[in-house]
């Protein structure tokens, strides 16, 4: 039975082992993203909130919610979708995110690697010896920053949850990266930078089954799409073993998060001089070293002249 | 006998249960992973369930 309302429930909150009927389940969830978003500052007062979203039902149900909260806070919200250029795979959550913002009637700008690089994703792996995963990623994370400042956001929100964030945690010790966590949490980045466009999380204290659960009851996108390149990914391993651990010992997620933000600010403290900003000799976008990692990739995939 | 969709393997499954937690231990699937839809409304593992039901378990996790 529904904890608060005792009527038939729809989900068993594993960290708490709290039941919730589907009224219940969604006013829990809105208000902890609410809360989320209070409790670390998340979000200002005349923010200009840029939502990079894929279409998938992480980034809609943080969308939806932040749309629900803007008249609330008084912040503008538009949306930010970054058209890597995969097939079979991108263009299917393009539609459900056009559809979405469409209908919530929230400006959406779609970014293409095949505009502005020349080549989509699948093409530029085939030119360079590195993994799909990290060409992307480096690629649509100078995107965002690079449209976040020509859209003169304040912010810009991403759809992590709570799993996202422990995935990364464990792995970055597995991997004695620490530096590298330093620069995670509820907003991301240990430099404050004009240069960087700050990155923040609403839906850092919930799951992935409570953000899927939202999502369904909400109606988004219902299809189960696959990455074609995350087949081997080192953080699918890291996902299930975190999985079976919150089976078997419910809390788990939630703890290695909590146990990470105790620490966070000595992290960040430590981390915080070591590197200087400048920006990249080609491009001008922010970088540590002479040349961005996205301007030394295209490089590598003979775009950019040496 | 109960059908079952899982939505990851794209497949339905014949398989004799009483409740919800049978079929995962059955599919060793792990609940965390999924959505469990009976007759098309969400329910928990503890539900139980007759023949007759549909059951689909949808995938929680992202494509990436």
């Amino acid at each position: 039975m529904c904890k608060i309302c005792k009527t038939k429930p729809i989900i068993q909150l594993t960290n708490t082992n709290i039941s919730l009927c589907k009224s219940c389940f969604l006013k829990y969830f809105e208000k902890k993203t609410f809360k989320t978003i209070k409790k670390y500052d998340l979000i200002e007062k005349n923010d200009k909130i840029l939502v990079a979203i894929s279409g998938g039902k992480d980034s809609l149900t943080v969308l939806n919610i932040l749309n629900k909260l803007r008249e609330r806070l008084l912040f503008k919200i538009e949306a930010l979708l970054i058209d890597e250029g995969i097939k079979n795979y991108r263009g299917i959550t393009i539609i459900d995110a056009k559809n979405f913002c469409k209908k919530n009637n929230i400006k959406l700008t779609i970014v293409s690697f095949k505009k502005e690089f020349k080549y989509p994703l699948d093409s530029l792996i085939k030119k360079i010896n590195l993994k799909p995963c990290t060409v992307c990623g480096v690629l649509r994370r100078y995107l965002l920053n690079k449209y976040s400042k020509k859209l003169k956001a304040t912010k810009l929100v991403t759809g992590h949850n709570l799993d996202d964030e422990a995935q990364s945690i464990l792995m970055n010790q597995f991997k004695h990266n620490i530096e590298i966590s330093a620069r995670l949490g509820p907003i991301t980045g240990v430099i404050s930078d004009k240069k960087f466009i700050k990155r923040i999380k609403p839906l850092y204290l919930l799951n992935e089954k409570e953000t899927a659960t939202y999502a369904y009851l909400n109606n988004f996108n219902s299809k189960y799409v696959e990455c074609p390149y995350t087949i081997d990914s080192y953080r699918n391993e890291v996902r299930d073993m975190l999985n079976n651990f919150e089976n078997k010992y419910p809390g788990t997620k939630h703890a290695i998060v909590n146990s990470f933000l105790d620490i966070l600010p000595l992290l960040k403290d430590k981390y915080k001089t070591n590197k200087k900003i400048i920006s990249c000799k080609k491009c001008k976008e922010p970088s540590s070293k002479e040349y961005c990692q996205a301007c030394e990739i295209l490089r590598m995939v003979g775009i950019h002249k040496s | 006998m109960v059908k079952v969709f899982i939505e990851k393997e794209n497949k339905t499954k014949e398989i004799k249960a009483s409740n919800i937690k049978t079929i995962l231990d059955n599919l060793k699937i792990n609940p965390e992973t999924i959505l469990i839809v009976k007759n098309n409304e969400l329910t928990t593992i503890n539900s139980k369930i007759k023949s007759n039901d549909k059951i689909k378990l949808l995938s929680v996790v992202s494509g990436g």
